[in-house]
């Protein structure tokens, strides 16, 4: 019966404490309540949450906060978000929408992969394209190819970037959120930004001659220009023996025909 | 205790393998029939070059001129005709142009350097002008012009000036071999420097496993106030910080440079350059290097021009006797691996390596078993093994507050690491992702 008493004054001692902390707790939310303010508040529900950094601010909180005081008026900076977000930022602040821009993804301007592109020794050390790049930037013959260590696959912060188990790196554009920290990391330069809803695409930043860019590798662009000249309308240019696509001015058409009239074919269709 | 002193921290003992070069006298190679000389072989910006295409120079002539502040003059090695300028790689990570410049064969007899300048009548400011337009960079391998180095930035005052004849590095006895038949040379060029930095003391650190070097600087020394402190024989001594904890028990702040506590090191090649600039009236255009290794026949020290391919300095010591594994520039344990044998010598090599499989680890990587070896050596007193996890999870933050900016790269992480992770190699990952993270946040 003492054993039984004891353990009533256990539990009616422990609610009375319960209680008063509980009313403590309940007067401290009302009394020392942080006011948040209700617009930054939509702001954030509308971006991403991701973090990432690309509009310059080191969080999205930090974004939202800054277009609510009217410091920041670009409502465009957040590329993950893409124009959905970019729309639903200016309706809430209620100012002007400038074009909505084509969201841009990662890409990995290089076909290079262990049987194409010639090494020119054996890297042993650390795995990673920082420490290769060090060493005669890469071990690559071509200087402007992807080195395959992964530098954007660690960086990554969607894991959007895989390793292909051929000495090249994929980026899968369904996950690419536009961050641009994969082409701020790549030693090489050779991860470039591109439209999402583009469908062809130059897979090579080669500038070395064309009869070097041909000994060193079988897929790199030798600027033939056949792409440029045949195919008018393709939007192709080549400049420093490299041909680049301009997106905004293309014919689908010429730019299929010219894809397959590539020589090394590293004109891709995404 | 004993009177050899040595650095608080860490470090470690790798096997010498000094004695194959150490007791055999320097070898002069002969002029290359094609020199390859960079412009860009010393810290800075690279030199603007003075001659043009098919341009004939003579040996010692003026090249490349200093671009800005911090940059050095090159000088032609030989006589000849500049044949090409060409782009390049160097070992140690520089892309640079070149000139590619042909021997006259014609020209057989080289300028005379027998004159002896009086520098001592010289004002301070006239005597760094003339190491500016000579080229004198420091040769222990970081390649600091030494008109940069030598001048004393208001403020400032030298109290110690640190001479550096350590040479910790295994295999390479080019600076040991040096002070052996240069004791004179060496001693006129402290002598020049003395006045250059008007110092309270001049210190030469020397490790024990050069007796025959510490008898020849005693006895050189004594007579003109120089000390020499032997130390114990420890890798890595010769790193700036440690050698000035080493020989006055202080150390200097992290990020800061030695002059922060009133000490200017310097190398004793630096010191015979300078000397050869001043008194000699000769620009630099070869030094003495260590060849080496268990893959070269003969190894030897020789006395090579800057802008001569590796593979005449290995024939100079007789070739292979094996297949290299790994062909190293500099030494051993901070060196950078290279491949191509037409890379030419630059001002700041001290030494060839060619090593074998025996030499070389080639243990494949496992996991870090935090053993803590790594930490024990650490001669600047860092975690390597917690900064390499940082990096590992890209936290490049993180591993700046575990020191990742203090460390050396000196290798002793490495070397001792059972499970044969590439420390070094890491951090300078981590550095340069660093650099190009907050590169980007900039923008």
């Amino acid at each position: 019966m003492e054993n039984l008493l004891q353990v009533l004054y256990a539990f009616i001692s422990t609610s009375v404490f319960a209680i008063f902390l509980g009313a403590g707790l309940a007067v401290a939310s009302r009394k020392l309540k942080v006011k948040s303010d209700e617009k930054v508040e939509t702001l954030i529900s509308v971006l991403p949450g991701l973090n990432c950094g690309v509009c310059s601010y080191s969080s999205c909180e930090s974004y939202a906060r800054a277009m609510a005081s009217k410091t920041e008026t670009d409502v465009s900076r957040c590329s993950p978000g893409g124009y959905d977000t970019q729309n639903a930022l200016a309706k809430l602040l209620d100012v002007e929408n400038g074009e909505n821009s084509s969201r841009m993804i990662a890409r990995l301007a290089c076909l290079g992969d262990n049987k194409a592109a010639k090494r020119e020794f054996t890297y042993l050390g650390y795995p990673d394209c920082e420490s290769a790049h060090i060493q005669f930037h890469g071990d690559k013959g071509c200087k402007y190819g992807c080195l395959g260590l992964g530098s954007c696959v660690k960086s990554c912060p969607v894991d959007a970037i895989r390793y292909t188990g051929t000495g090249l790196v994929k980026v899968n554009p369904e996950l690419c959120i536009g961050c641009e920290i994969c082409v701020a990391v790549c030693p090489t330069g050779v991860m470039v930004m591109i439209p999402k809803d583009a469908k062809w695409f130059v897979a090579c930043k080669s500038k070395d001659s064309p009869k070097l860019t041909k000994n060193l590798c079988r897929t790199g662009c030798i600027g033939c220009r056949i792409c440029e000249r045949k195919f008018l309308n393709s939007g192709f240019v080549v400049s420093d023996n490299l041909s680049m696509l301009s997106y905004n001015d293309a014919d689908e058409e010429d730019q299929r025909a010219a894809s397959a009239a590539c020589p090394p074919k590293c004109i891709i269709n995404l | 205790m004993s009177r050899y002193q040595t650095f608080s921290r860490g470090g470690i003992r790798p096997p010498d393998a000094k004695y194959s070069t150490s007791k055999i006298g320097i070898k002069t190679c002969p002029l290359p029939d094609v020199a390859i000389v960079p412009f860009l072989q010393h810290i800075g910006t690279q030199a603007r070059p003075t001659v043009k295409l098919n341009d004939r120079v003579n040996e010692g002539q003026l090249i490349g001129e200093p671009s800005s502040l911090i940059s050095a003059a090159i000088h032609s090695p030989v006589a000849g005709i500049v044949s090409e300028f060409r782009s390049i790689f160097l070992p140690m990570g520089i892309k640079t142009d070149a000139a590619v410049i042909k021997r006259d064969r014609n020209i057989h007899s080289p300028i005379k350097h027998e004159e002896n300048h009086d520098w001592q009548s010289l004002e301070i400011e006239e005597l760094l002008e003339i190491l500016k337009w000579k080229g004198v960079v420091g040769q222990g391998g970081a390649t600091f012009p030494s008109h940069i180095k030598f001048s004393i930035p208001k403020g400032h005052d030298c109290e110690v000036f640190l001479i550096n004849a350590c040479e910790c590095e295994p295999y390479l006895s080019a600076d040991h071999r040096l002070i052996l038949e240069s004791t004179e040379q060496i001693m006129e060029g402290i002598k020049i420097v003395q006045k250059l930095l008007n110092p309270k003391r001049v210190v030469i650190g020397i490790e024990a496993n050069k007796q025959d070097a510490i008898e020849m600087l005693t006895a050189a020394g004594t007579a003109r106030e120089v000390e020499v402190v032997h130390l114990k024989a420890k890798y890595p001594q010769g790193a700036e910080k440690n050698l000035i904890e080493a020989i006055l028990g202080y150390e200097v702040p992290s990020g800061k440079l030695p002059l922060e506590v009133g000490v200017i090191n310097s190398n004793v090649g630096t010191l015979f350059s300078v000397y050869e600039a001043l008194v000699r009236n000769k620009p630099v255009v070869e030094r003495v290097l260590t060849v080496a290794g268990g893959a070269i026949a003969h190894p030897a020290n020789v006395r090579a021009r800057v802008g001569s391919p590796v593979s005449s300095l290995i024939e100079e010591c007789d070739g292979f006797r094996e297949e290299p594994v790994k062909l190293v520039m500099g030494g051993p344990m901070m060196g950078f691996a290279f491949n191509n044998l037409d890379t030419p010598v630059i001002k700041g090599t001290s030494g060839i390596l060619a090593l074998t499989g025996n030499e070389v680890n080639t243990s494949a990587t496992t996991p870090c078993i935090s053993c803590g070896r790594c930490v024990g050596v650490c001669p600047m007193g860092l975690s390597p093994t917690t900064i390499f996890k940082q990096i590992e999870h890209e936290r490049f933050d993180e591993a700046t507050k575990y020191g990742l900016e203090d460390c050396v790269l000196c290798g002793a992480c490495s070397y001792v690491c059972p499970a044969h992770i590439p420390l070094v190699s890491a951090f300078r990952a981590g550095r340069g992702r660093k650099r190009r993270l907050a590169a980007r946040r900039k923008k």
